[in-house]
């Protein structure tokens, strides 16, 4: 039971990402019809923003401490930030120390005008065109964008730290009742865990009960329709992508404490998520949450060691396999709408 | 016996009766019309025959052999073939391979796989191809890509690709929608020249009644779903149930 | 000539020549002059121009004629390159059975993945495929290990079996060969300041793929080829018209497979290693851009594709920071360093921002790829091609007049 439990928290925060990611794809697919393979780097670039925003916080000024020597006996360098300068030393470290769930409110504008300027400058040309020229030209941007981190931010990973009050673990089983140590869980991962609820929630509160969601859910089911009605579906679509971007992009900001940041891991998650996407039914918002999180979940039960010592590798390609059986035997995934990507 | 015999034929989408006990019996070498007023079911009806949709219940035999669980392209080997409301052809080809590639199901069955029989080797298939152009008169535009035609040509090429393959039953869906007068005159004088020469059944829906009384043998009148008369062209014209689901139509 | 007609024909000649003359039309640069490293006519490259060429050939069968996307041909590649190095390892270092090996392993392959994917058309073929891919390259990566030789991959050694090369040089490591003919085989041929090198290996590679472009002129010409045209343009109407689509599909997928598994199989007999990084799906989606590059649905321009970019990434990313300020050097210091900061990012290990830019510019600009780029600018020289300027269909249907 409580090995059941383990599991399933673990496949938590990757689940999350899955879904955050895969609810993006899906927004994106289902209000402008294009299959979007830069979603990934938009994770990515989420990511960096938190790398970003870390760094910006800890420009210093350099002084010599002359009573204090580094291993090579010169007088020592102290990094002192702008910031603790400016705010006093206490509330300085704090704010770094805060570093990525702050970034949220940096990555936020930046995502949004990332997500317009790709629309706009890019995607918007690609409604009319085949899916294929769809995958291929934001396949390119996939390339594209990373390598412009990696020339910025170098090949290696990043280790962006959680507040030091999240660092650690702690003893989820003891919390429930049970033995103590059968449960050791990192307290970031519930963290993210929690956030990536929260947006999905805000995202489903927004489409359900404001008129510019009722809008983009009814462009969704029937776009000329509602464009017949006089109202600017593609303004409202625009403004839906931006959301995407900013959904991957949070989903992003978050998880570089899990994952420290590199640039292709866009492209690592990209491939699974559209594999979510379609599990979950192309179209489906709730079926990406849901595949998100069941794939997430399975991935984890199958890295298991009992598991591994029956069918060795599975841990690796569990989602695949997955993703063959559901769309052999469902075709339409999980909650997938009839009519959807079946010309 | 007919060629096409049509019994209790269901249809239900969601909470729509689309159709409902529909009968018909198509007889060989005839010109069957299906009319009604829009919504009747008429191409839902026709969807049945080739595979696209299924009935939920009753049987659609072809020369005594069902046509139900069959797939679209067993349908058509058995003889049957279709030409749709909007032209289906293949756009990124040429007129004359649009008529070739029907030739080749007609005569080398669901597929043959020979990568290395050439194209020009084909000249029996070319000329059949080229003779049924020559019919519709598509002779000189040949060479064209289909995309580049017009809609009348459009629609003449695929009752090319249709009529290259000889069918025993021709299914046409509104064959001479949004053509102009002289261009449905000349449709309405192919179709009855291949029902000279070839002999081939037809089950047409049409709105125009020009088109339906010049070419029909009989008529069907579907409405809401249900076949109100089936009968000679003269006794449809007076027919009190016709004029009501016409009439009723348009006083709503 | 060969069944084919006067302008296939053609064309077969001219990439006949092109393959038989590339040592020297490749190395069109004196040695030792400033520009030498733009020359592209040694070996190893020119290797892999022959060998991605056939891959590419093999993928545009697929896409160029049917329009699937696949987004795992590189598993194909990869299988082929494995079957290819066991036979070498195990039977013998000639390169024929090797060959041979690596194109029905992978068509078997090929088969299996293509009966399941194929049932699923656009979007869902793609991310099939890709799944099908992925998992290969897991597999290899872990528990195929003992099979694939894991991260390290597999490489001939002196302990290898190889029952069929009795007793030749026993102990020592093999090399591939092609019945006694090393593969390495080079001679060198200086003219003037030009240095030439014709190589073995090269030649050998060639030949495959004069073959396999020849077998493509053939497919493209057949009713087979038309059938899958006819996939890509209206699958629908296909059905209509008595056409199973499923044994078309299949047998091109299984074909297209095959070609990838020979060109594995190649890039084993020319360097005889492998490793699982060959199928990961960015390998894939170099294919893909190979062909779109060239010109999907084109006969020459998966050709062309592959060998422009094996070409830019050999020598683009061989730029580096020194080379720049050689070629900037005359001009002034600011200019120059400005310069050199705008190009330098593209150059060198950024050779994929490039590549990737590349991508993004042919598929807005220029869907047809290089073949159309040459065809605009061959109708703007003869000046009769401003009708080819607008985009094919929707324009024509435009200009002709209403019915």
């Amino acid at each position: 039971m409580d090995a059941i439990l383990l599991q399933t928290l673990n496949g938590l925060d990757k689940g999350s990402a899955y879904a955050l990611i895969a609810l993006g794809l899906t927004l994106i697919f289902g209000t402008l019809g294009v299959v979007n393979f830069a979603h990934g780097a938009l994770f990515m670039m989420g990511a960096f923003c938190a790398v970003t925003f870390n760094k910006l916080l800890t420009l210093s000024t350099i002084t010599l401490d002359p009573e204090k020597k580094d291993f090579l006996g010169n007088p020592l360098q102290v990094r002192t930030p702008y910031i603790e300068d400016w705010l006093g030393p206490e509330l300085g470290a704090a704010i770094i120390d805060w570093s990525v769930p702050l970034a949220i409110l940096f990555a936020i504008p930046v995502m949004i005008i990332i997500g317009l300027v790709m629309e706009r400058g890019l995607i918007k040309y690609f409604y009319k065109r085949p899916h294929a020229d769809q995958i291929l030209v934001t396949f390119g941007l996939a390339i594209v964008l990373q390598e412009i981190i990696k020339f910025y931010y170098g090949a290696n990973p990043i280790p962006t730290p959680a507040p030091s009050a999240f660092a650690g673990s702690f003893d989820f089983g003891a919390l429930i009742g049970m033995d103590p140590g059968t449960i050791i869980y990192p307290y970031w991962r519930l963290v993210y865990f929690a956030f990536a609820l929260l947006v999905i929630v805000a995202v489903f509160v927004f489409l359900r009960f404001t008129t510019f969601g009722m809008v983009v859910r009814a462009g969704m089911a029937d776009r000329e329709t509602v464009g017949l009605l006089g109202i600017n579906i593609d303004k409202r679509f625009t403004i839906m992508f931006a959301i995407a971007a900013c959904v991957a992009g949070l989903a992003g900001v978050m998880y570089a404490p899990i994952n420290s940041p590199n640039y292709h891991m866009g492209m690592d998650f990209l491939v699974l998520s559209f594999v979510v996407v379609v599990v979950g039914g192309m179209g489906s918002l709730a079926g990406a949450v849901l595949a998100g999180f069941l794939l997430g979940i399975l991935e984890s039960f199958a890295s298991m060691t009992q598991v591994l010592d029956v069918l060795p590798g599975i841990n690796q390609i569990i989602i695949y396999l997955v993703a063959i059986v559901v769309l052999l035997t469902r075709p339409r995934g999980l909650m997938g709408r009839k009519g959807v990507m079946e010309d | 016996m007919g060629i096409l015999e049509v019994q209790n034929v269901n249809k239900r989408f969601g909470g729509l009766q689309a159709l409902n006990n529909v009968n018909l019996n198509v007889e060989k070498g005839s010109v069957h019309a299906i009319i009604g007023p829009n919504g009747a079911g008429k191409s839902t009806l026709l969807n049945c025959f080739v595979g696209r949709l299924t009935p939920d219940t009753g049987s659609v035999m072809f020369n005594g052999k069902s046509l139900l669980g069959i797939k679209p392209h067993q349908i058509n080997q058995a003889g049957v073939s279709r030409v749709f409301q909007t032209p289906e052809i293949f756009s990124d080809l040429s007129a004359l391979e649009n008529v070739m590639i029907p030739a080749f199901a007609k005569r080398d069955g669901a597929y043959k796989l020979n990568p290395f029989r050439r194209v020009t080797q084909e000249s029996e298939i070319r000329d059949s191809a080229e003779e049924v152009l020559r019919d519709v008169g598509l002779a000189d535009r040949k060479d064209l890509i289909a995309a580049e035609m017009s809609r009348g040509d459009k629609r003449r090429l695929e009752m090319a690709m249709c009529l290259v393959q000889d069918p025993e039953l021709l299914l046409l869906d509104e064959p001479t929608a949004g053509m102009a007068r002289a261009d449905t005159n000349k449709t309405i004088d192919l179709l009855k020249h291949i029902g000279e020469t070839r002999g081939i059944t037809k089950v047409v829906i049409e709105h125009d009644m020009h088109v339906v009384f010049s070419l029909a043998d009989k008529i069907s009148v579907l409405a809401q779903g249900t076949v109100l008369v089936e009968d000679v062209p003269e006794n449809i014209k007076g027919h009190p149930k016709v004029r009501e689901a016409y009439l009723g139509e348009a006083q709503v | 000539m060969l069944k084919l007609d006067s302008k296939d024909t053609r064309l077969f000649l001219i990439v006949i020549a092109m393959t038989l003359l590339a040592p020297f039309i490749l190395n069109p640069f004196p040695e030792g002059s400033n520009l030498a490293q733009f020359n592209a006519g040694y070996p190893d490259l020119m290797q892999r121009f022959v060998i991605f060429g056939i891959f590419a050939i093999g993928f545009n069968l697929l896409f160029g004629l049917t329009g699937y996307l696949s987004f795992g041909h590189a598993a194909f590649l990869g299988v082929g390159s494995y079957a290819s190095i066991w036979m070498m390892k195990l039977l013998t270092v000639n390169v024929i059975p090797a060959m041979f090996a690596s194109v029905i392993v992978s068509g078997l392959f090929a088969l299996v993945v293509g009966y399941v994917c194929l049932r699923r058309s656009g979007i869902y073929f793609s991310i099939l495929t890709l799944a099908f891919a992925q998992m290969s390259f897991a597999l290899a990566y872990s528990v195929l290990t003992p099979l694939t030789g894991g991260e390290t991959g597999l490489q001939l050694k002196a302990a290898d079996p190889r029952i069929l090369d009795f007793g030749a040089a026993e102990g020592s490591i093999g090399r591939a060969s092609f019945f006694g003919i090393d593969m390495r085989a080079s001679m060198e041929l200086p003219v003037g300041s030009w240095l030439f090198t014709l190589n073995f290996g090269y030649y050998l590679a060639a030949f495959v793929m004069l073959i396999a472009f020849y077998v493509s002129i053939r497919i493209f010409r057949s009713p087979f080829g038309m059938m899958l045209r006819a996939v890509k343009s209206n699958q629908n109407r296909l059905n209509y018209t008595g056409v199973s689509t499923k044994p078309y599909t299949l047998a091109v997928f299984v074909i297209s497979g095959m070609y990838a598994g020979l060109a594995g199989g190649l890039l084993v007999a020319m360097d005889t290693q492998v490793g699982p990084e060959r199928m990961f799906w960015t390998a894939s989606g170099e294919v893909v851009l190979m062909t779109i590059l060239g010109g999907a649905g084109t006969l020459i321009g998966p050709v062309l594709g592959a060998g422009f970019i094996k070409y830019m990434e050999n020598i683009v990313s061989k730029i580096n920071s020194k080379t720049l300020e050689a070629w900037f050097g005359f001009l002034p210091d600011g200019l120059e360093d400005a310069l050199i900061t705008i190009v330098y990012p593209f150059v060198g290990k950024g050779w994929h921002l490039t590549l990737g830019i590349m991508f993004m510019l042919v598929v807005i600009f220029l869907p047809g790829g290089l073949v159309e780029g040459g065809k605009r600018i061959g109708g703007w020289l003869t000046g009769k091609g401003r009708k080819s300027k607008t985009d094919g269909g929707q324009e024509a249907t435009a200009s002709t007049p209403a019915e």
